[in-house]
Formats: structure tokens, C-alpha cells, sequence
């Protein structure tokens, strides 16, 4: 198989990755003022003081291999995205020592990082879903060198895609926590779960009717044949996958709509990548355009090879180890 | 100000106050892994306390040193995208086998570190502490390997105004490399051990939790008097070093601002950019030879030698450089003194050194900034030294967008910053014996923490 091709797989996973296990933390964060009792947020903040860490390593991960895989990819896109970035880096630490000083306030100031807690989660995934409309709709570029301005990102439909990703984050948060929380907290889980499926499978039709119309490549990409036979199970699955979720959020199941939700969010990411395939920059410049040499491609992947598969066996291993229902008394330290 | 000063005063700042973190958190990871395997040995619960209550201030400084570095590798890319573009085969590759090496295994395991008492067995803990440990330290290496590189570069060739990677293992192990990795570890334990010892000392002056504080003091201090005569010997090898591959920098460090033989040592100047010279200077003549040719009359190269490609800040340099080797010469006193009181046995009645103690708590860290600042400021013009320049490194950017992202990153990690030293001193006035578990959970869970009585 292609190196480059293989490197492009390798970020589109560390991505993927990252937008399911930082999803349903930075989901549990956007959700975080509307639970209705201090006790809900105690334990919301619990199961994923743990883990969240290692979730949010998987964005450096994106970043850096991207890197080192497109470095002129990265030096595209970064500039044309200055301004999100920077919004999101510093919503990120508003949210990341939200984890440590929480805990450590009198709970009469504790609405002081309950709310910087919330306010940061939903600002990184407000940017985060406004530079996925950005990254469709494309950059401005001569020469390999962004031209645009600094606010080029800014449109309807990035202001869109960004509320879609914060509905989709909240979906996945309010299923991670029908799966591990009880009693009331779980009942009030379910409550905005419901709401969230159905807004987040309108966003999911509207890109799904948008892209097609507004990119000619894009509705040949799904409508010519042969690809319509080859692709048209996508659609019935998403359908399938959100009948599934539904059921489970209404009746007692607590596994089932968690990963039917990862399960669109997967679906929906195909869907993307097989849209912009093979452009890594929209309009013009694809994977084979912008990848590093051979040389820095092999050492990445090589390394890759090596160690994903520990990083994985360990990370299931942490998961493990914190399994179960999360209540009040537990996993404090 | 242009887009390169202020991108330079971005990264700078980001930078210098990331890098507090990591020298806190490599130290101190180190520190709780020796703590938690007396505690395994010899099943003293002082240790236990001891671990316990610095794991609180490692978490807190962790968290400051993720969500602050993060920032950094993006940085990269919206400020200085020409070096991206440019030398992205190069440093790229080696920040991703960081994150895949370090970042992802210290972010595992301190979950387990700081929630998994309850979870799993003492000696699967005590092994997350050394997993989170060897993760802080496969990101050293990485990360300084990068930026060795870009101070003695290596390894590389150039197609089509790219550079690629001609030899990993040169570019791994450039030149500077062992240098600065064997400086900044030791930098980091040095660090650690001071900010240990500080707490510790102020514990026995208030006469507060003596033995939890006796305990972590001795080991803390012979850290000290072991640690600052190595950190002096790598640092003055590391100056050797530099002088052969970037001899500007050292001239710089030196103030010397013409070639000559039998260059004194200027122990303290104003430099005085314009006339190219140094006002109100105290000097030893002809030691900066001895010291850097080991011969009274070698010869020293001065700045007129690089006026062609530029110059750095030498005012910056200068006194960053001073600043670092007199906190040096204090540390190995406090050691000196540390390990004679030890001798003597008293080492706890020591007032005045654990006096001095508490004032040396920060200063690790500042010293080890200052040395970043030496050798960061001193590389310039260049980003990459002889290959790049700064002022060619940049994005296509304007300046009021990185003036407001500048002032985002001031306004942010100030009440950051605050809030770190609002919650250590917190938790330092709760101290090491408070932090029994049941009695913790109850203090989280239930919201009467101002009622429940302390010290089960």
C-alpha cells in the first residue's frame, strides 16, 4: 500500500480517536451546568477524572503526526485557522484545571470552575466543529502559502457544523453517562439524550443534503455509478444505528446508546473522508501533494506500528480498572 | 511591533511559562516513584504521607503542564508555518514519537496514580508512579533531541526548499544532544529537590507535621548536595561545547564584544549595543580564556566576528547567564551546608538553612528558565542555527491577531498562575497529614468540608 496513503489513514484514525474519547468528556463538560443538582456534577466529574487526560492526548496526537506526516498541510491550515485555535487552546485550560482546582474548592466557590468547566468544553468543541466547516469548505492557497485572511473560517456554514459538533459531543456525553452513572443522575441523562439524537440527526441530514448540492465532486463521488452500490448501505446503517440509540434511551438499556452514538459519529466521519477523498486541503491540494519525504513517513509510521498497539493495551487496561458505575464515594483520591 | 517580535514574545512566554511544569513535575514524578518504594520496602506510613501529599501538588502542576503545552506544538504551525513547511520532516516526526512514547503513557497511568488507591494493588500503583516517571522522561529526550537540533544541526539535506532527512540517527544525536539532555535532566531533579526541601523546611520552622517533614527534608537536601556540584560540572562542559558549534552565543554570555587573546571574565556590565561595547564593566582579566581554552592567552571569538548575519539580544543573554550560574553557586552552598548539617546531626535545628531552604523553593526553576533563555535568545537570528532564520520562519499572519492571542495567553496563565499558588498554599496549610482517604472522600462527597472535623 502507498506510504502517504498509509500516513493519511494514520491520522484520519488518531482523529477518529480523538473525536469519540475526548467527544463524550468534552460532551459531559457542555452538559455540565444543565444537570440539576451539585451531586450530578460530582459525579459527571468523576467518571472521566480518570480518563480524560489520555482522551485529550489523542489531539496532540492529530497535531503532530499531521506535522510530521503534511508538514505543509500544517503549515496551511494552522495559519488559516489562527484564530479558532487559539480560542480553543485557551478554552482548553480553562477546562483541563477545572479537573484539579474543582476538587479542591470550598463548594461555596465551587461555581467558579463548574463554570470555566463548562464554558472551556463548550468552546473547544464550538471551534473544533467550526474548523471541521472550515477544513470542507476550503482554504485560500498559492504557491503551498495560505492567502486568505484571518477570518476567512468564519461563514454560515462552519457556524453550523460548529453547533452540530457541540449537539454531537453533548449526544455522546449524556450516553457515557446513561452507561455510567445511576439512578437520578442516569434518569436526567436520558432526558437530554432524547432532545440531542434528534438535533443531531437533523445536522447529520442537513451536511448530508448541503455537501452534495454545494460540490459537484462530491454528489459524483455518491451518486455515480458504481460507487451508489458500494456506499448506499451508509445511509440505511446511520438510519439503523438511530433507530437502536432511541430505543435504547427511552427503555432501560445503558449500553446500547453510547455505542450506537459512537457508532454515527464513526459513520458520519466515513462519510466525510469519503467525501473529501483524496483532497487533505480543499480545494485543490490532496495527500500526495503535501506529505513529508518518504523518509519521514516510514520513521513515523514504523514508530507508529510499534507503539499504538501498547498505547492501546494499556489504555484499555486504565479503562478497565475504573469500569463499573461511577457513584459519589468512589475514585476520589 | 511586526509579526516576528511578537510571535517571538508569544512562544517565549508560552514557552517560559510551560517549561515551569515539566522541570516541577519530571523532578517530582521522580521523587514520589523513590517516596512510594521506601513506603513498599520498608511499610513506614511516613512515606506514604509523604507520597500522598506531594502527589497532590504533582497533580495540580501536571495539569498546568498539559493544558499549557499543548499549546506549543500549535504554535508551530499558526505562527512560525515557513518552519513548518520547511523543516516539518525533521522536527515534526520527532514530537509525534513524543507524544506516542511519553505523552500517552504518562497521561494513562496518573490516572491511576491519583484515583487508583481503591483500584488496584499497592505494587500495580507503585508501577503506574514508575510508568508515569519513564513517560516524563522519553519526553525529555524527544523533545530536547528536537531542540538540540535546531541549536546544532545535523543529518539533513534540502529538496525543493524542503529539508529532509538524510540520517535519523545524526539528527537524534546531534552534537549538542547529550549536553543539554544530561543539563536539563539534572536541572529538573535539582528543581524538584529544592521545591521539596522549601515545603519541607517551612513544615519544621512552623514546627508543624515534624516527622512526614524530617523525612522528606533529609532526602530533599543531600538531593541538593548531590545533584548542584553534577549540575555545575555538566553546565560548565555544556558551556565548553557550545563555544565550538555556536560560538556567538558564548560571546554573547561573555559580552566580548571583539576577537582576542586573553579575554577577560566580565563578572558584571551594562552592554551597550549601539557602541558595541560594555559600560561600567567589573572584570577579571584573561579568565574567560583560561576558562574556555583552558590557557590563559587562547583566543575567544568576539560578536564584531557575526555582524554580517547579526547578533543577539546580548544584554538578555548576559544577565540571564548570570542570574543562572549565581542561583547555581547558591544551590551547591545550600547542599554544601545541607549535607555538613546531616554530618553534624542537626539538621533539623537548622533554622537559618531552612530558612534559606524556603527561599531556594522557587529558585530551581527560575535558574532553569533563565539557562532556556541563555541558550534559546543566544541561538538568534536563527531558529535554526546557520540553516534558518527566525524572521524567515513565519506565518502569513497580521500583527493584531497575535497581539490578541498574546493577550489572551497574558491574561489566561496570570490567573492561571494565581490560581496554582492559591491552591498549593492551600494545600500546604492543610499539610501531609490530613490526607487520609475516607476521611477525603467524605470531605469531597458530602458538602460539609468546613465542618468535618480534621487529622482521624
Amino acid at each position: 500500500m502507498d506510504i502517504v496513503l498509509m500516513s493519511a489513514a494514520l491520522i484520519g484514525f488518531g482523529i477518529l480517536v480523538y473525536v469519540l474519547l475526548d467527544g463524550f468528556d468534552l460532551g459531559v463538560g457542555i452538559l455540565f451546568l444543565w444537570a440539576p443538582r451539585d451531586a450530578d456534577r460530582n459525579v459527571m466529574m468523576s467518571s472521566i477524572a480518570p480518563v480524560w487526560d489520555g482522551n485529550a492526548t489523542w489531539l496532540i496526537f492529530g497535531g503532530g503526526v499531521l506535522f510530521a506526516a503534511f508538514p505543509t498541510a500544517y503549515s496551511i491550515v494552522l495559519p488559516a485557522l489562527y484564530v479558532p485555535i487559539m480560542v480553543m487552546l485557551l478554552a482548553l485550560i480553562f477546562r483541563g484545571v477545572a479537573f484539579e482546582y474543582r476538587l479542591k474548592t470550598n463548594p461555596t466557590h465551587r461555581w467558579v470552575w463548574d463554570t470555566a468547566f463548562w464554558g472551556g468544553s463548550t468552546v473547544v468543541a464550538l471551534m473544533q466543529g467550526m474548523m471541521l466547516g472550515a477544513v470542507i469548505e476550503g482554504f485560500r492557497v498559492v504557491n503551498n502559502r495560505y492567502v486568505g485572511g484571518p477570518f476567512d473560517w468564519l461563514t454560515s456554514f462552519s457556524v453550523t457544523t460548529g453547533f452540530a459538533l457541540v449537539m454531537g459531543y453533548a449526544l455522546l456525553g449524556s450516553t457515557w453517562l446513561i452507561m455510567k452513572t445511576e439512578e437520578a443522575t442516569q434518569l436526567w441523562a436520558r432526558s437530554v439524550a432524547k432532545p440531542l439524537l434528534l438535533i443531531v440527526l437533523c445536522f447529520i441530514l442537513m451536511v448530508s443534503i448541503k455537501t452534495p448540492l454545494e460540490y459537484p465532486q462530491i454528489a459524483q463521488r455518491w451518486f455515480s455509478f458504481p460507487n451508489i452500490l458500494w456506499l448506499s448501505p451508509v445511509p440505511g446503517l446511520t438510519t439503523g444505528l438511530a433507530l437502536k440509540a432511541w430505543k435504547g434511551i427511552i427503555s432501560k438499556e445503558e449500553h446500547s446508546p453510547f455505542w450506537c452514538t459512537i457508532g454515527l459519529f464513526v459513520l458520519s466521519y466515513l462519510g466525510l473522508a469519503i467525501s473529501l477523498y483524496p483532497y487533505l486541503v480543499m480545494p485543490h491540494l490532496t495527500f500526495w501533494d503535501l506529505a513529508a519525504p518518504e523518509s519521514s513517513l516510514k520513521f513515523v509510521l514504523g514508530v507508529s506500528c510499534f507503539t499504538l498497539p501498547i498505547v492501546f493495551g494499556y489504555t484499555i487496561f486504565v479503562y478497565r480498572v475504573f469500569k463499573g458505575k461511577v457513584t459519589e464515594q468512589k475514585n476520589f483520591y | 511591533m511586526d509579526v516576528a517580535l511578537l510571535s517571538r514574545i508569544q512562544f517565549a512566554f508560552t514557552m517560559g511559562f510551560h517549561i515551569i511544569w515539566p522541570i516541577l513535575t519530571i523532578g517530582l514524578v521522580t521523587f514520589l516513584a523513590i517516596t512510594e518504594a521506601c513506603w513498599l520496602k520498608t511499610d513506614n506510613p511516613v512515606y506514604l504521607k509523604l507520597y500522598k501529599f506531594f502527589a497532590k501538588i504533582f497533580a495540580l502542576a501536571f495539569g498546568m503542564g498539559v493544558v499549557t503545552g499543548i499549546p506549543l506544538a500549535y504554535q508551530f504551525g499558526t505562527n512560525f508555518s515557513e518552519f513548518s513547511h520547511q523543516a516539518g520532516a525533521i522536527i515534526g516526526p520527532l514530537l509525534g514519537v513524543e507524544v506516542m512514547t511519553a505523552f500517552f503513557l504518562e497521561a494513562a497511568f496518573i490516572g491511576v496514580m491519583l484515583f487508583g488507591w481503591n483500584h488496584v494493588s499497592p505494587k500495580v500503583h507503585f508501577l503506574a508512579t514508575v510508568l508515569v516517571a519513564v513517560g516524563t522522561y522519553n519526553s525529555t529526550f524527544w523533545v530536547i533531541s528536537a531542540n538540540s537540533w535546531m541549536q546544532t544541526p545535523q543529518g539533513h539535506g534540502f529538496e525543493a526548499g524542503r529539508m529532509f532527512v538524510e540520517d535519523w540517527w545524526q539528527i537524534i544525536f546531534n552534537p549538542s544532544f547529550p549536553y543539554r539532555l544530561s543539563h536539563m535532566l539534572v536541572a529538573t531533579y535539582l528543581s524538584a529537590a529544592l521545591f521539596v526541601s522549601g515545603i519541607c523546611a517551612y513544615f519544621l520552622l512552623k514546627r508543624v507535621h515534624i516527622e512526614v517533614a524530617k523525612k522528606g527534608f533529609k532526602m530533599a537536601i543531600l538531593m541538593v548536595a548531590i545533584l548542584a556540584p553534577i549540575q555545575i560540572f555538566i553546565g560548565d562542559l555544556h558551556g565548553l561545547h557550545t563555544k565550538e558549534h555556536q560560538p556567538a552565543k558564548v560571546a554573547a554570555i561573555e559580552a566580548l564584544w571583539e576577537t582576542r587573546q586573553g579575554a577577560p571574565l566580565v563578572l558584571w556590565a551594562i552592554p551597550d549595543r549601539e557602541l558595541a561595547t560594555n559600560r561600567y564593566a567589573i572584570e577579571i582579566p584573561k579568565l574567560a580564556s583560561l576558562i574556555l581554552t583552558h590557557d590563559w592567552n587562547g583566543e575567544v571569538k568576539g560578536l564584531n566576528e557575526f555582524k554580517e548575519v547579526g547578533i543577539p539580544s546580548v544584554a538578555t543573554v548576559f544577565y540571564a547567564f548570570r542570574l543562572m550560574v549565581g542561583l547555581g553557586t547558591l544551590f551547591l552552598f545550600v547542599g554544601v551546608w545541607g549535607a555538613w548539617a546531616t554530618y553534624r546531626g542537626n539538621l533539623y535545628r537548622s533554622r537559618w538553612l531552612q530558612r534559606l531552604s524556603i527561599i531556594c523553593a522557587p529558585l530551581g526553576v527560575v535558574a532553569t528558565i533563565s539557562g532556556w533563555i541563555v541558550t534559546e535568545v543566544g541561538r538568534q537570528p536563527w531558529i535554526i542555527q546557520g540553516v534558518m532564520k527566525t524572521r524567515d520562519a513565519l506565518s502569513p499572519i497580521i500583527p493584531e491577531i497575535v497581539s490578541l492571542s498574546l493577550l489572551g495567553f497574558v491574561i489566561v496563565y496570570t490567573l492561571m498562575g494565581f490560581a496554582f499558588l492559591y491552591y498549593v498554599h492551600h494545600l500546604i496549610q492543610k499539610g501531609p497529614e490530613t490526607f487520609v482517604l475516607e476521611e477525603e472522600w467524605l470531605e469531597l462527597v458530602t458538602h460539609t468540608a468546613h465542618i468535618t472535623p480534621k487529622g482521624k
